[in-house]
């Protein structure tokens, strides 16, 4: 082959360093410092740490902080994942892969919820939290009573249904390692086309690409030109405070109702009045006693979403600092509708 | 944008571009002269932008087609996707860094390097603290391997969906990495005889956690700090990421912040509820660690149509194995009746992409265009047919099945199956 070949494979060859020893590098790592981090959990329990929770306190929990996603029941708002139900489905044509139909071990459940959910909002939770969330999940998929209290200690003892339906990767499948010898000519009687993509058409079109658009491919916070009455450095502060929001609002181009109604004009709307988003029965009503959403009001329900709008359906434990609070409506500011 | 207006539907640019291509062949017996030669174009008679115009150096205008794209429809929040690389737009083996398809879990983590610390600890002699600065003082290496999703090609389980090689197979990039071997940083640590399993863990918001096998960490992982020379981009990780060559790219954690030195695995969510593949008797493969020998001609494409007419053609495509080098190509135009060996270019690396071509005088008849790969282990590229009869349709992962791509008369091309 090329010469450029063979110097790159030579490269590649002498570049591997000799059996690196100790340098001395890096420093020893303090007790505080691992606890911090060591957040992981195992099967065999190893990890949890001290708590307990019940079905009951769990519902609660759920209904506040998960269910505007996952739905009250686990059943999964929208295209958010589906936590419960089912069962017996993994050989259907259309298998449904929950925490009780599919996953192995309860340990994950623990583990994965306290270190990545609520979305964006990670390990905010307690561990007594969690705990109660995830004996309400197993009450979910029934495999506990309403009673059950979940704990360090009894957690062991709680086995998932389908923990033994797991194997270790069986690749090469053998049938598909020794094709030899392989056909190079007249290897088929006929060839006939089964399936065309066209029938599906699901590809996207290029340019409309709206939600994407924004959060994905610039990998960065919208950035609006700065409007006269806009100090840059407030709105740049609010773009930070915003990834608070982001898990259930969208802002600029191509925007969609997620969780949240989309925040492209808030300023200027009236409360519950965007078309196409089920506002609670809280919102739509403080829309129609007038409430407008200004730097002024949007600072006190951020403050206290749940004691400026009682009853709102936002979850969202508010923005307790005033500087954030003013920074986000500098933010919101740029993008009209 | 103008150059926007070049690329605004796949429809347009596909007009766009035949009619290009009805202009090429008049030339070819062309009587008055061409308006490209005869007429001065403003870039030959005014000065362009200076050298503080571009410090850092984006594509020409005229490409502004060529991005990741992502399709709204397959998750539930673009936060939580994934986007495609363009592979019908590149040639050669690496991907730019600014193309390399993303998927994260909870947005891009926008680590600042000054606080980034990787941290290992558990069953190792003396759990350490690195800071970037101490990782860049260990003797690093060089390696080209291509990370591909376990999932690419997964809408295509049951059927032919997405017209595009970037839809059906854009969830892979191609870079060299540069960082320091995993096991010189484990070696540091110390690691206890009773020790397994590694659990890498990233920063970002889904503290993103895979059990790794001691055995592969030694081997040939790498904490990487630069692709294709420069610093890793936020998306991919910056500024430190796991390297797993071979190995689906869910395993490479990005942003790493934490090495757990354990003896057995956690069993963690992305190893349990995802990238498991499910098989038609319901039971589901665990740790289903490599990539498989896989191919796709890029060139010509749904999202790349023949432009220029009969005459010579040149079919090209990307190759690759988690298990090793690619040894041989094979290209088929009649739908898999007869194969042809494609000519491999460029550099042969161990679980890295490989550029393949197969040139030749196209009658402008249609084509049923395939390609299949070997790897350095004998192993084959299946039929998508073949892969359903041993896995069934509900297995999500690892479909490294012989991709069909039907060339009409007129050049455009759609993503089929046959028989
Ligand atoms: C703003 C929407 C949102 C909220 C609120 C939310 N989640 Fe999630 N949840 C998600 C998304 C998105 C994923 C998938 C993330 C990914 O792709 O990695 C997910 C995944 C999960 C999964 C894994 C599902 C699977 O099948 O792998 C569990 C379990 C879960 N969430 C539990 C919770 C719990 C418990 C709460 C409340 C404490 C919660 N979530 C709050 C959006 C949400
Ligand atoms: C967990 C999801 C969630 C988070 C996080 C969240 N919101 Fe909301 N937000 C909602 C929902 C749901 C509603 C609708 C409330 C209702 O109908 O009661 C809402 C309503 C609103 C409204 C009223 C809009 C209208 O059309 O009347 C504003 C303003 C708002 N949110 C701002 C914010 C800001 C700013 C943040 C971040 C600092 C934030 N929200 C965080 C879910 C969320």
């Amino acid at each position: 082959m090329s010469r450029f070949l063979n110097v790159l494979m030579l490269a590649v060859l002498v570049a591997a360093p000799a059996a690196a020893g100790q340098l001395g590098l890096g420093r020893e790592a303090a007790p505080d410092e691992i606890a911090a981090w060591d957040i992981d959990i195992r099967p065999d329990g190893a990890g949890l740490p001290e708590g307990s929770g019940t079905v009951t306190d769990g519902e609660e929990v759920f209904v506040e902080r998960c269910a505007i996603c996952h739905g009250d029941f686990g059943e999964g708002r929208d295209r958010w994942p589906v936590l419960a139900g089912g069962e017996g489905s993994l050989t259907a044509d259309r298998p449904e892969k929950t925490i009780g139909s599919y996953w192995p071990y309860l340990s994950t459940v623990w583990d994965y919820v306290h270190r990545a959910m609520p979305f964006g909002d990670a390990q905010s939770l307690t561990d007594d939290e969690v705990y109660a969330i995830t004996a309400y999940i197993l009450y979910l998929n029934d495999l506990v009573d309403e009673e059950f209290e979940l704990s360090r200690a009894n957690f062991a003892e709680v086995r998932l249904p389908n923990e033994e339906n797991f194997f270790d990767d069986p690749r090469p499948d053998t049938p598909l390692a020794a094709e030899a010898p392989l056909c190079m000519s007249d290897c088929k009687d006929e060839v006939k086309i089964t399936m065309r993509a066209a029938v599906l058409d699901v590809t996207p079109e290029d340019g409309s690409n709206p939600t994407g658009a924004v959060v994905v491919e610039t990998g960065t916070e919208p950035v609006a030109e700065a409007q006269s009455a806009l100090d840059p450095a407030l709105a740049e502060a609010g773009a930070k405070v915003y990834k608070k929001c982001k898990g259930c609002h969208q802002v600029g181009e191509g925007v969609k109702n997620r969780a949240g109604p989309h925040l492209n004009g808030v300023l200027g709307r009236t409360a519950g009045s965007l078309d196409g988003f089920r506002y609670s029965k809280a919102m739509t009503a403080k829309g129609a006693e007038g409430l407008v959403w200004t730097a002024e009001t949007l600072n006190a329900f951020l403050e206290k979403p749940k004691s400026f709008v009682p009853k709102t359906k936002m979850s969202f434990k508010g923005l307790k600092s005033a500087d954030d609070r003013a920074a986000i409506a500098a933010y919101l500011s740029q993008f009209t509708e | 944008m103008e150059s926007e207006k070049r690329g605004p539907s796949r429809r347009g640019f596909l007009t766009g571009g035949l009619a290009m291509g009805g202009a090429a062949m008049a030339a070819g017996a062309a009587q008055a002269g061409e308006k490209a030669i005869l007429e001065l174009p403003p870039w030959t008679t005014q000065l362009g932008d200076g050298v503080d115009a571009r410090p850092y150096g984006t594509p020409s205008q005229f490409e502004a087609h060529v991005r990741r794209r992502n399709v709204a429809w397959l998750t539930a929040d673009p936060v939580s996707s994934v986007n495609f690389t363009p592979l019908h737009e590149l040639d050669g083996i690496i991907t730019p860094n600014g193309l390399c398809f993303e998927r994260h879990h909870s947005g891009i983590a926008e680590v600042d390097p000054a606080e980034w610390r990787l941290m290992i600890h558990g069953l190792v002699e003396k759990p350490l603290v690195f800071t970037l600065e101490d990782l860049k003082r260990f003797p690093r290496v060089n390696r080209i391997h291509f990370l591909e999703c376990a999932a690419n090609s997964g809408m295509e389980w049951r059927g032919a969906q997405l017209n595009g090689c970037q839809f059906t197979h854009g969830m892979i990039h191609n870079v060299m990495y540069t960082g320091v071997p995993l096991k010189a940083l484990l070696d540091e640590a110390g690691l206890k005889p009773n020790a397994k399993w590694l659990l890498p863990e990233g920063g970002d918001a889904a503290a993103m956690t895979r059990s790794v096998p001691l055995f592969k960490a030694l081997d040939d992982c790498l904490i990487a700090f630069k692709m294709n020379g420069e610093a890793l981009r936020p998306e991919q990780g910056y500024p430190a990421r796991l390297v797993v060559p071979g190995w689906e790219g869910n395993m490479w954690v990005k942003w790493i912040r934490r090495i757990e030195v354990g003896d057995q695995p956690w069993h963690h969510r992305e190893e349990t509820s995802k990238y498991t593949d499910l098989m038609a008797n319901g039971q589901a493969r665990r740790f289903t660690w490599e990539m498989d020998v896989k191919s796709v001609i890029t060139n010509p494409s749904p999202q790349a149509p023949i432009v220029h007419g009969p005459g010579p053609l040149v079919v090209t495509g990307v190759a690759w194995s988690g298990r090793g080098t690619v040894r041989e190509v094979h290209v088929t135009t009649d739908g898999g009746n007869n194969w042809h060996q494609a000519r491999i270019d460029g550099p042969s690396l161990d679980r890295s992409m490989h550029r393949f071509y197969y040139e030749f005088d196209w009658d402008g008849k249609p084509l049923l265009l395939q390609s299949r790969a070997v790897d350095s282990e004998g192993m084959v590229q299946p039929t998508k047919d073949r892969l359903r009869e041993v896995r069934g349709v509900n297995s999500i992962y690892h479909n490294n099945g012989i991709q069909t791509w039907h060339v009409r008369e007129n050049g455009e091309a759609e993503n089929v199956e046959v028989s």
